[in-house]
């Protein structure tokens, strides 16, 4: 009996990983023995098929060979040297980039504006994104409309976002801080107070949340309502059921989401350079000094190649570590439809 | 067996497990049909309310293109009076044309460029047998995992060393040899088709390249459009690589993108500028307009391909 029940839900798994595939045949078990045979993994491997496929493939071995492997290696380099641009010769310096990341206070400055961004942004971003994709997915009629309006701001270019944004946002005459007046509360200097402007980019980037939401809707769309009905009939209230079936259930888009948007955090840079790093107005240099803003200004504004280099890799350094956490700590939540295949 | 036991009802059939007073799920929910309903409301009040936050900023951005010089920032959604003439004069005053077609040239030729190299890199990956496939897959996708910023210093001494500052070449050159997650998203589609219709195309004497070009492309045609729909839309955006590559050149060698971020300035009321910021709002709606129509046409594809990034993790 027992065997039965495993191989009963084994099957229904299959089944549903087949279906979010994208296969459309009936028949689970001569297909599965089918594709065995018909991508063999062992066997030999034909001269003229091989050959062909590495020419297929050759684009992207050159690319990588020199844009990303060759470019890495050069980075690596350049991050030890001292590099002149007229010339095109890097001296080497040894470690001397690499301390001085440790002694220019601005790098430590940059790195913690840059750290607090993402803790407040990304956390609010997954919240937000959650709560509307619940709300679509709630709508019984015209959750595609909805959705369709939601989406238009990730359409809109940074750029427009940014300033339209930088007029909204704007401390005495922003109609942001004109709608907090109407319910009585005094706006800050967004774009001024030190303290208010990662807000400010929050805000801007939660108006564009819509491409994180779209990902959850579509996690949302496959927990089984069954679920839902089974845990009403022991009671279960709205919490309960989030927390005990929602959750878990939507859990490998959850992680996706989190590592996506820290990544994207800590690399921001677009919104930061045009609210405050367009020209020489800016009002609260210190605050919005973001990593990737000093990278570039250290890198193609004074061409500091040898140091913004071994910036970059510091970021590289912190984002594997960031990402290798998250991953170590988010696989004992993840729960993956596929494990019991 | 195991059919028997796919077809056994072992798992309640929805809304039929009978509860300790003998009613079904679904006989509850009628019964708190009004309740359900009570919630349906606060769902669409909720949902209304956050279109008018969504579209607040474009309906302020409608009227502000369209208002006089000092009062754009009266936050008016109706203007005092409607200047159509910005749209006219925004072309006197900055080289808006100009940057609109560059940033259509370049896109189009990014998103080309890139659609195309990643298909005949993916097909390599899907269709073929070959020693090393799955460890040079795997190098693939972990470059999607690498920050920008290490390869961009590098990138930019390759493409200064071949002449190229100052070109479109350094925003759609690397396309050429495809991009990590098209690679993966157009691998997905071919490996969804039947194997048979290569084997079958083979037997008759086709070539690898016919089976790529007449077959396995023709019927990519979904994820194509994904592709280069996505890849337009990244370049139109795309700021940083035109502030390196572009910024000292002429504003009207600029792209869409970094032109605003120069009109910004220009205009800009914080910067000493001449305060007419109606031309930034003009420039801007048209520089919005473009994405606008992109996703009127093509929403479907661009809603596919978020949701297809999100099933990758």
């Amino acid at each position: 009996m027992t065997e039965l029940k495993a191989d009963a839900t084994t099957t229904s798994a299959t089944d549903r990983g087949r279906v979010a595939a994208g296969a459309t045949r009936a028949a689970p078990l001569p297909e599965r023995g089918r594709r065995k045979g018909r991508w063999g993994r062992h066997g030999q491997y034909d001269r003229r098929e091989a050959m062909a496929g590495y020419l297929f493939i050759s684009p992207w071995i050159v690319g990588f060979l020199v844009f990303t492997a060759g470019a890495m290696i050069y980075s690596l380099v350049i991050s030890f040297s001292r590099y002149n641009l007229a010339t095109n010769v890097a001296t080497p310096i040894g470690t001397q980039n690499y301390e001085n990341l440790f002694t220019d206070p601005r790098v430590a400055t940059s790195l913690a504006n840059t750290l607090f961004y993402a803790v407040l942004a990304v956390p609010l971003e997954i919240a937000f994104a959650l709560f509307l994709a619940s709300l679509l997915n709630r709508a019984t009629k015209g959750a595609g409309f909805f959705r369709t309006l939601y989406y238009l701001p990730k359409m809109t270019p940074a750029v427009a976002t940014a300033a339209v944004f930088f007029l909204l946002l704007n401390g005495n005459t922003g109609a942001i801080n004109q709608g907090l007046g109407l319910i009585g509360i005094r706006g800050p200097q967004w774009l001024v107070d030190p303290d208010w402007v990662k807000p400010s980019i929050v805000l801007m980037t939660l108006w564009g949340v819509s491409g994180t939401m779209v990902i959850f809707l579509a996690a949302l769309k496959n927990v089984p309502r069954e679920l839902y009905e089974v845990a009403e009939l022991d009671g279960a209230g709205t919490w309960r059921k989030f927390r005990s079936i929602t959750l878990p259930m939507i859990s490998s888009a959850m992680f996706f989401n989190v590592i996506i948007l820290t990544i994207a955090a800590f690399q921001i840079f677009d919104q930061a350079y045009l609210l405050f790093w367009r020209d020489q107005s800016n009002a609260s240099p210190e605050a919005s000094l973001f990593y990737a803003i000093y990278l570039f200004q250290q890198a193609f504004r004074q061409f500091n190649f040898g140091f913004a280099a071994a910036m970059a890799w510091l970021l590289f350094v912190i984002i594997m570590i960031i990402t290798f956490i998250q991953m170590k700590f988010g696989n004992r939540f993840v729960y993956y439809e596929g494990d019991r295949d | 067996m195991a059919v028997i036991g796919s077809t056994t009802p072992l798992q309640p059939v929805p809304g039929t497990t009978k509860d300790t007073r003998g009613r079904t799920a679904r006989d509850r929910t009628r019964g708190s049909a009004s309740r359900r309903r009570a919630g349906q409301v606060v769902v669409y009040v909720l949902l209304g309310l956050f279109s008018l936050l969504f579209l607040y900023p474009f309906v302020w951005l409608l009227a502000a293109s369209l208002k006089g010089r000092g009062q754009v920032f009266d936050n008016r959604l109706w203007p005092e009076t409607f200047n159509w003439s910005n749209y006219v004069q925004v072309f006197d005053e900055l080289p808006v044309t100009s940057w609109m077609v560059n940033s259509v040239l370049i896109a189009v030729l990014a998103a080309v460029t890139v659609a195309v190299s990643s298909s005949l890199v993916a097909f390599g990956f899907a269709y073929f047998r070959f020693p090393g496939r799955n460890i040079l897959f795997g190098l693939v996708l972990a470059t999607m995992m690498l920050p920008g910023a290490v390869t961009m210093i590098p990138i930019y001494l390759i493409w200064k060393e071949l002449g190229f500052l100052g070109t479109w070449v350094p925003l759609f050159g690397a396309n050429l040899f495809g991009s990590a997650f098209y690679i993966f998203l157009q691998r997905q589609f071919f490996l969804g088709l039947p194997r048979e219709l290569f084997e079958a195309a083979r037997i008759d004497g086709a070539s690898y390249w016919r089976l790529f070009w007449k077959i396995a492309m023709p019927l990519s045609i979904p994820s194509f459009i994904i592709v280069l729909l996505f890849e337009f839309q990244a370049s139109w955006n795309n700021l940083q690589a035109a502030l390196i590559y572009l910024n000292a050149g002429q504003p009207s060698d600029f792209t869409a993108p970094l032109g605003i971020a120069y009109a910004m300035t220009r205009y800009s009321p914080t910067a000493g500028g001449q305060g007419d910021y109606q031309f930034v709002m003009v420039a801007s709606l048209l520089v919005t307009l473009p994405m606008l129509a992109l996703f009127a046409f093509g929403q479907r594809y661009f809603i596919e391909g978020v949701a297809t990034q999100g099933r990758k993790g």
